[in-house]
């Protein structure tokens, strides 16, 4: 076996060929699919773990505080006490909410974040699954949080609970076909939906400099609409807290409360892998043509680590986002999405169709 | 035609104003010199109040445990709050008279609102303002204070 | 042959509910409960209810003497405790016919108008909040820290002052004053335009304030509708001009007046006030004459039998105080027009018809003060 940090391919064979060589292949498949659930798992609880804290520091460091910096090195642990916190707190029995939507709402939104995780290619081998239409599969499943948002309003019996989660349908109803449509954008460009392929067509160059300036505005109309898809600022109608004191999770207490939190921020780790991949070159180097030397030095970097740090900086500007701007109100969300992001967005599709037609595109 | 003008211009500006926006949670991202929060309970050692700050009613005594109360009971009776009790006491002087001195200046943390009536009004300037600000504690009682120490007595000089 | 029965269909759309948002809300500012009546998202009525916090500070003046007062009326508007102690300082000093030095008038309007400061940048930061924008917050409250270490440094508190006696000031101003306030002003002006890069320039905060929650010239003068509020409504009304006290006959400064009285006109009349008050502890800071901190009084207060009144700008709006007097060292009866009261009452009038959303914006913007409401 050689494993490197590079490519995972020989690695993941090896396990294969190892499992399969010790028992049925049935059981071999079965270990596969544990083995990859449980890192899955563990990736998403760091992840998200990680997500709250960056986001309590990078908020902290616009609005000229420290931010947590009590438990452990700079305050590197607070989640997790904070998460010890959540899971020992008591879950708060509501009276007259339908208990089992009530209990099962924030599992459905958990599962439809963990599910678009698997088709994401965190580097070369590293994938859980590829599907040929992985990009439909992901924007079909991160959907599937809505229903999640409108079953918790719903069985809360509760007023604010109610009219944040018939905003936050609205919004994601309308938003999705943004997404859909800036994504739409990059497909035509690629040529395929799978995301192995769009990684490998980037090896020459990320499709937001390919793409000229269609793509860019479908990258800038993607992250619009993302932010307003994951339900964050200036977009978070749904929990608006100055408004709707918390939304549609305002009855929702203990660990009940920390999956709906979890999403949040997984959702946007979703989102900003998303963008990284498809108009950032997912886990590609960052090449200049005729720098040589500087395209050896950037292919030293494990493709791992362009992954995450390109999913890092989309983050990072979402949470940029969310700290600066006041919020919307539930018809300006609505015009933005159906005056201005959408007939913008299918111009865009024309042209960048055009473009990719007379092979403008380098 | 227009509308259409209006239309990207309207686009134009949002965009501009929201990227000014931006322009300043970046900056001061970017700035950690700006920061401006204070860690307390770290800063203890060089955390120092202004002199003139209202902490507490405190009573100064000199070092021969002496203080210029008289026990006249000014202060307790301009108190808006009730904060402030006075109890006296008698004693005979040599020449045989007797003379009101203080007993007990008994002052309630708990229900000063820091108006500073008592020390403007007292006429022997005995009271003053106390600096300490760190005065939770877990039982109430603690905040009831008795200001004159035990076993001091008025400074000599002091007439009323 | 079946009887048809008909039974009484409800239109859907016209079905309203009501929803409290208070006692416990974070948009309330405090404890103030409105209960609103929403047909989806909009709001059709909406009914205030006060008292949460009623302490019964009028009636606990009239066991206070006069200097006692003072401490009480600073726990009323909690954000303008130095423009509410000078409303009673001046009421007794009206009655007493007391002249108080020139140098305590000047230093009053200082403070004052530094506390009008202080409380519009609280206003911004919570304003920023009800929109959605929490680093505003952070930025006011930044910014206000250096007023209340300036105050801290001369009065030793930094809230609820109890600074101003009736004839004068409890201590003199710290030897440190001056250059505090020098330099705060130089400091302010470059950062209150981040104030306007972050917030009144955003395209969002302009969508959702501009020709949202009018109130016109009339029905703010009949709600009695004040201060930065009332003057987006072009009701001119601000005591400093047209009654003057302390001396804000001798400096120059405009009574900015608006003509739309939206929430943005509402937003925009304070940042102009920020502006004016600085310009105001300008043209003081350095002609600060010497003298006496206090006048002569006399150690037991006792205003002659009969009815006193006195208004005075606070940073919400005019605050008046009402005394009656028997003779006595306390008041017979001693009655607060507070400028949030009158201000609260016009907010079912301009909130009907427009979004939730809305509401909460229009609430910032008119920057109701809790406990000077109740009192
Ligand atoms: S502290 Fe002052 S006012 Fe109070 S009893 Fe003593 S001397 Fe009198
Ligand atoms: S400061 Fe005011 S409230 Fe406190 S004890 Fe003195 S007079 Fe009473």
């Amino acid at each position: 076996m050689n494993f490197s940090l590079y490519d995972f391919t020989p690695f993941n064979q090896w396990i294969d060929k190892f499992l399969h060589s010790h028992m049925s292949s049935f059981w071999a498949v079965a270990v596969e699919m544990t083995i990859i659930g449980l890192a899955i798992l563990l990736f998403y609880a760091l992840v998200g773990l990680f997500l709250v804290y960056a986001e309590r520091k990078v908020c902290a460091f616009m609005q000229n505080r420290v931010g947590p910096n009590r438990v452990g090195p700079y305050g590197f642990f607070q989640t997790i006490a904070d998460f010890i916190k959540l899971m020992l707190k008591e879950l708060v029995h509501i009276k007259n909410a339908d208990q089992l939507l009530f209990n099962l709402a924030p599992f459905i939104i958990i599962i439809a974040s963990f599910m678009a995780i698997a088709a994401i290619p965190f580097a070369k081998g590293l994938h859980a699954i590829d599907f040929d239409i992985g990009i439909l599969y992901v924007i079909a499943v991160s959907s599937l949080g809505v229903v999640g948002i409108l079953l918790a309003g719903w069985s809360s019996n509760n007023k604010y609970s109610l009219i944040g989660a018939m905003r936050s349908g609205a919004q994601i109803v309308s938003y999705e076909l943004s997404v859909g449509l800036s994504l739409v954008t990059i497909i035509i460009l690629a040529g395929t939906m799978q995301f192995s392929q769009i990684v490998e067509g980037q090896a020459n160059g990320w499709f937001i400099f390919k793409g000229h300036i269609p793509a860019f505005i479908a990258f800038v109309i993607f992250l619009i609409s993302s932010t307003a898809e994951t339900n964050r600022g200036p977009f978070d109608l749904a929990e608006a807290e100055s408004e709707l004191t918390a939304g549609f999770h305002t009855e929702y207490s203990g660990i009940k409360f920390a999956f709906f939190f979890l999403a949040e921020y997984m959702n946007m780790f979703i989102v900003a892998s998303i963008a990284a991949t498809v108009f950032l070159g997912g886990w590609m180097p960052f090449h200049m043509g005729g720098w040589a030397a500087f395209n050896h030095i950037m292919d030293f970097i494990p493709p791992f680590i362009w992954y995450i740090g390109k999913t890092f900086f989309v983050i990072w500007l979402m949470m940029w986002f969310k700290w600066t701007f006041p919020r919307l109100r539930i018809d300006q969300l609505l015009t933005l999405e159906w005056k201005y992001l959408l007939p913008i967005n299918l111009v865009n599709i024309l042209i960048m169709a055009f473009v990719v037609l007379m092979g403008w595109h380098f | 035609m227009n509308s259409f003008f209006k239309y990207f211009s309207e686009i134009f500006h949002g965009v501009k104003s929201l990227l000014t926006g931006m322009k300043v949670t970046g900056r001061y991202f970017f700035s950690p010199g700006e920061i401006v929060t204070q860690q307390y309970p770290e800063n203890r050692k060089t955390l120092k109040m202004y002199d003139r700050f209202k902490g507490e009613v405190i009573m100064p005594h000199n070092e021969r445990n002496e203080h210029r109360c008289t026990g006249c009971g000014i202060c307790e009776t301009s108190c808006p709050n009730g904060s402030i009790e006075i109890l006296q006491a008698k004693i005979d002087m040599p020449d045989g008279k007797k003379k009101r001195i203080i007993d007990k200046h008994i002052y309630h943390l708990s229900m000063c609102t820091f108006c500073g009536l008592c020390i403007k009004s007292c006429p022997s300037d005995a009271l003053a303002w106390g600096q300490e600000f760190e005065h939770a504690v877990f039982d109430r009682a603690k905040l009831t204070k008795i200001l004159n120490k035990p076993g001091s007595s008025i400074i000599k000089d002091i007439v009323e | 042959m079946k009887e048809v029965i008909n039974l009484p269909v409800k239109n859907i759309e016209e079905e309203e509910y009501h929803i409290n948002m208070g006692p416990q809300h974070p948009s309330t500012h405090g404890v103030l409960r409105l209960v609103v009546s929403l047909q989806g998202e909009i709001v059709k009525s909406l009914k205030p209810h006060c008292g949460y916090i009623h302490r019964g500070i009028e009636k606990m003046c009239e066991k206070d003497t006069y200097p006692q007062i003072i401490h009480l009326t600073d726990r009323m508007d909690y954000l303008s405790a130095h423009i509410n102690n000078h409303a009673v300082c001046l009421l007794v000093e009206k009655a007493l016919e007391v002249e108080v030095p020139e140098r305590v008038k000047y230093i009053r309007t200082i403070i004052d108008e530094l506390n009008r400061i202080a409380s519009h940048q609280l206003w911004w930061c919570s304003f920023g909040m009800d929109m959605g924008g929490l680093t505003c917050y952070f930025y006011g409250l930044r910014d206000r820290e250096h007023i209340l270490d300036i105050f801290e440094e001369s009065f030793g508190s930094r809230l609820l002052h109890s600074y101003y006696t009736p004839g004068g000031l409890m201590m003199d101003i710290h030897p440190n004053f001056q250059k505090g306030v020098k330099d705060f002003i130089k400091y302010f002006r470059k950062k209150i335009k981040d104030y306007d890069d972050i917030l009144t320039g955003n395209v969002i905060m302009q969508a959702r304030t501009k020709g949202v929650g009018i109130l016109s010239k009339e029905d703010a003068i009949s709600y009695g509708v004040t201060g930065p509020s009332g003057r987006a409504s072009g009701f001119a009304c601000d005591v400093r001009k047209h009654d003057p006290y302390g001396v804000y006959d001798k400096v120059d400064f405009k009574e900015i007046l608006g003509t739309e009285g939206d929430t943005f006109t509402r937003y925009m009349m304070r940042m102009h006030e920020m502006r004016e008050s600085m310009k105001i502890i300008e043209q003081l800071i350095d002609n600060v004459p010497a003298g006496d901190y206090t006048a002569k009084m006399k150690a037991v207060l006792k205003l002659p039998a009969g009815e006193y009144y006195q208004r005075v700008e606070a940073s919400r709006g005019e605050l008046g105080v009402y005394v009656i007097s028997d003779g006595n060292k306390t008041p017979y009866r001693m009655k607060f027009r507070s400028p949030n009261f009158s201000n609260l009452s016009a907010l079912d009038h301009m909130s009907r018809g427009v979004k939730i959303a809305d509401l909460v914006a229009i609430g910032g913007s008119l920057d109701y003060v809790i406990p000077d409401i109740d009192r």
